[in-house]
């Protein structure tokens, strides 16, 4: 049997779908879109699966999140919905409740954090609202695991009884002649396609073109459906949309004037808007933010992260020296030894010292998203990301770019929109990484002694502002059209529970890992390949005869007009694809292998201004193999991973050039 | 009157929603129907968006969306 689970963001339906399926869980993506889909058994239940259905406020058929849930109830017909609600904002969880009751699909409701109710002092009676519901109501805590046994027999009761919803009559008055009359009307559409003619009815009320186009009505009878709509219109004197949203609204109040008995002020609402007095004053909001950013950095990227970093590195190096030693004296055949010695293992090691940082990083996000305070940074923000198109919440991701490329792109998956997250994961690599802080202090120490951090500084705002230009140009090309409006909650503030947060940072790590140990194993293997044979495919003595090195003397005419074209800097940029760092390395092999000699050798390979045109080219090029498959997982789409890589590349070399060609009139 | 003028903590109700589309949807699936009562309690630091109080809970929408929304004192 498949259980959907349903219901608002920020009312613990993640941590419930965590509680049902205990770690039995399967990660995919809705047909078509990036939005997560998550499948678990049920615990105790080996028939039951649930799937847990994106956090909504409605269905509407607007945002992609919205359309993906209707696409599901309607077309997967599961055996019951599962509805969690807030029961500290019973009133506006009730609306979605309310929407899904009319698809006619047994359903039972969740009501969470009743701990919350009853501290506050109040009491919201489970019976009188199961009757006025016409559902079966279950109290819980799902952070405590409390009343989830009853939900999951309940569940499977109505799900095995096909008991529907008894009631699906919100309405009076005009409304209520409307819904009848359409229902009647289209009944036979509906039931051909096996939907709800009341859920029908009430979505041609609202006007809902995706229904309109399902239903497939005759010309003639949606002539009819418009004149009954307009004869309701007329006689509440609203429209349509205001009107249906005005019934279900005014229905739920009146159950909850039944049902709830609010005695005290919610004392998480009350501590919520003391936080809030701090966290997004006038003043302080912004200081503290930055604050709050600065030690995330500071303990993934240092502290935290390095110690985690140096201990992982040991371990991998541990590991390799044994294996080299094995390998030695086993006498395996010497090319064997290098593509497992210089191929695998220093490469994906390589890419595994990041799992620490990753994992740490995910620590303090999932912490930050799970009290509350993401949805503040947004509020706070806005303004700033709102010229390009983009809302405050995609800030943090962006932040992160400074960081990591890769967990910045898999952190835009707390992003509610898809085309604020598609948008976001585009402009992320052109927030300057860590990982090419190496290549900035070479150059800058070889040719900018005197004005180190000015460069430095110059190269993050270069950064900066080509991402803003690209992101004003990516909202009137690629992303044209109505953004997603920003009505956003801003949630009280919750204590984050270890099980959520841990699962998060499970996820991520397994993702990651499983990247390493295959779309980026392949790539080092190429690039070890590359550099290991000539074109003859024999084992290469001098590094300056390699495939690689030929690649890089092939090419390296196509950086002519920004005026470096030396095959070593056009090799080293090749290898800056398996990670940024390797650039560095590179040109210290292919130049002698001496600290000495590099610096001699880059002083002859380029002018300072060429200097500073290769930093602008490395700053902008495509990211590296890790952050490509990161593109690739989250836009899930092979073509879009490549679509990155050839327009940063593009864009890059249109940096550069300009930089090149206008620095040579100056200087 | 509409929200964008309203001054800050006064609590006033709703007349209308106007504007079309996905936001306005939004905002009338968010709770904000008319004769909903409605409070402006804070501005962001940089002059917008804004956060309101209704039904119990708070939303934050901007302020040039605030504009759709026609409001009466109480």
């Amino acid at each position: 049997m498949i259980f959907a689970l349903g219901g608002n963001q920020n009312c613990g339906k993640t941590t419930l779908f965590n509680q049902l399926t205990g770690s039995n869980q399967r990660v995919g993506n809705f047909p078509g879109v990036t939005v997560d889909k998550k499948e678990g058994e049920i615990r105790g239940h080996k028939d039951c699966t649930v799937v847990d259905l994106p956090g909504i406020y409605s269905l509407s058929p607007y945002t992609n999140e919205e359309i993906v849930t209707r696409d599901f109830l309607i077309n997967e017909k599961p055996d019951c919905i599962i509805n969690i609600t807030d029961a500290t904002n019973i009133e506006r969880n009730l609306y979605l409740s309310l929407q899904l009751m009319e698809l006619g699909i047994p359903m039972v409701i969740a009501l969470n954090m009743m701990d919350e109710v009853r501290e506050n002092g109040n009491t919201i009676k489970i019976n009188e609202l199961q009757e006025l519901l016409g559902v079966p109501v279950v109290p819980l805590v799902a952070s405590k695991n409390e009343g989830v046994d009853e939900l999951i027999e309940i569940a499977v009761k109505v799900a095995a009884g096909r008991i529907k919803p008894m009631r699906q009559d919100f309405c009076s008055g005009a409304v209520h002649r409307a819904i009848h009359g359409i229902a009647h009307l289209i009944e036979d559409h509906a039931e051909k396609l096996g939907i709800s003619p009341r859920f029908a009815a009430t979505k041609l009320i609202e006007g809902d073109e995706p229904m309109q186009k399902l239903l497939r009505l005759t010309d003639n009878e949606l002539d009819m459906v418009e004149h009954n709509v307009t004869e309701m219109e007329e006689q509440l004197d609203t429209d349509r949309e205001a009107a249906l949203a005005d019934m279900r609204y005014t229905f739920i109040e009146g159950v909850c004037s039944k049902c709830v008995i609010k005695k005290g002020e919610s004392i998480a609402h009350r501590r919520s808007l003391k936080i809030d007095s701090v966290l997004t004053n006038k003043y302080l909001a912004i200081p503290i933010f930055i604050l709050i950013m600065l030690l995330m950095f500071y303990l993934t990227f240092g502290a935290i992260g390095a110690a985690l970093s140096t201990v992982f590195s040991m371990l991998i190096d541990g590991v390799t020296n044994l294996v080299d030693s094995a390998l030695t004296a086993y006498g395996i055949n010497p090319v064997v030894h290098s593509l497992i010695i210089d191929g695998i293992f220093a490469g994906v090691g390589s890419v595994l010292s990041f799992l620490p940082t990753i994992v740490t990083l995910f620590f303090f996000l999932s912490i930050l998203e799970d009290t509350g305070y993401m949805a503040r940074v947004a509020f706070v923000m806005d303004k700033l990301l709102r010229k390009i198109g983009l809302s405050g919440r995609s800030f943090v991701p962006m932040i992160i770019g400074f960081g990591c490329s890769v967990p910045a792109i898999m952190a835009s998956r707390t992003l509610s929109s898809e085309r604020d997250r598609k948008m976001t994961i585009l402009l992320v690599p052109f927030m300057s990484c860590s990982a090419k802080l190496p290549i900035y202090a070479l150059f800058t120490a070889a040719f900018f002694a005197n004005h180190k951090p000015l460069v430095m500084i110059a190269l993050y705002i270069m950064g900066i502002l080509v991402g803003i230009i690209c992101g004003l140009i990516f909202k009137n090309t690629l992303f044209r059209g109505n953004p997603v409006p920003f009505v956003m909650e801003l949630p009280n503030y919750r204590f984050p529970s270890a099980k959520s947060v841990g699962m998060l940072m499970w996820d991520k790590a397994k993702d990651f890992m499983v990247r390493a140990f295959t779309i980026i194993f392949l790539a080092t293997i190429i690039i070890w390949f590359l550099q290991t044979f000539d074109t003859r495919i024999n084992v290469v003595t001098d590094s300056a005869d390699s495939l690689l090195a030929a690649i890089g003397k092939a090419i390296a005419p196509v950086f002519e007009p920004l005026g470096f074209n030396d095959w070593r800097a056009s090799t080293a940029l090749i290898t800056g694809f398996s990670a940024k760092e390797a650039v560095v390395s590179t040109l210290a092999v292919l130049t002698g292998g001496s600290d000495a000699s590099l610096n001699t050798a880059l002083h002859q390979m380029f002018t300072p201004l060429q200097a500073f045109s290769f930093l602008t080219f490395t700053l902008l090029y495509t990211p590296c193999a890790a952050a490509i498959s990161a593109v690739m997982r989250e836009m899930n789409s092979r073509m879009a991973a490549v679509g990155v890589v050839v327009f940063q590349i593009a864009v890059a070399w249109l940096a550069a050039f300009v930089v090149y060609n206008i620095g040579g009139l100056i200087f | 009157m509409t929200l964008n003028e309203q001054k800050l903590g006064v609590k006033c109700r709703i007349k209308a929603v106007n504007g079309k589309g996905a936001l306005r949807r939004r905002l009338l699936d968010m709770g904000l129907t008319p004769k909903t009562e409605v409070m402006i309690r804070k501005v962001a630091p940089m002059g917008d968006p804004i956060e309101l109080h209704l039904r119990g809970y708070e939303l934050t929408i901007r302020l040039e969306d605030a504009k759709n929304i026609e409001i009466a004192e109480d």
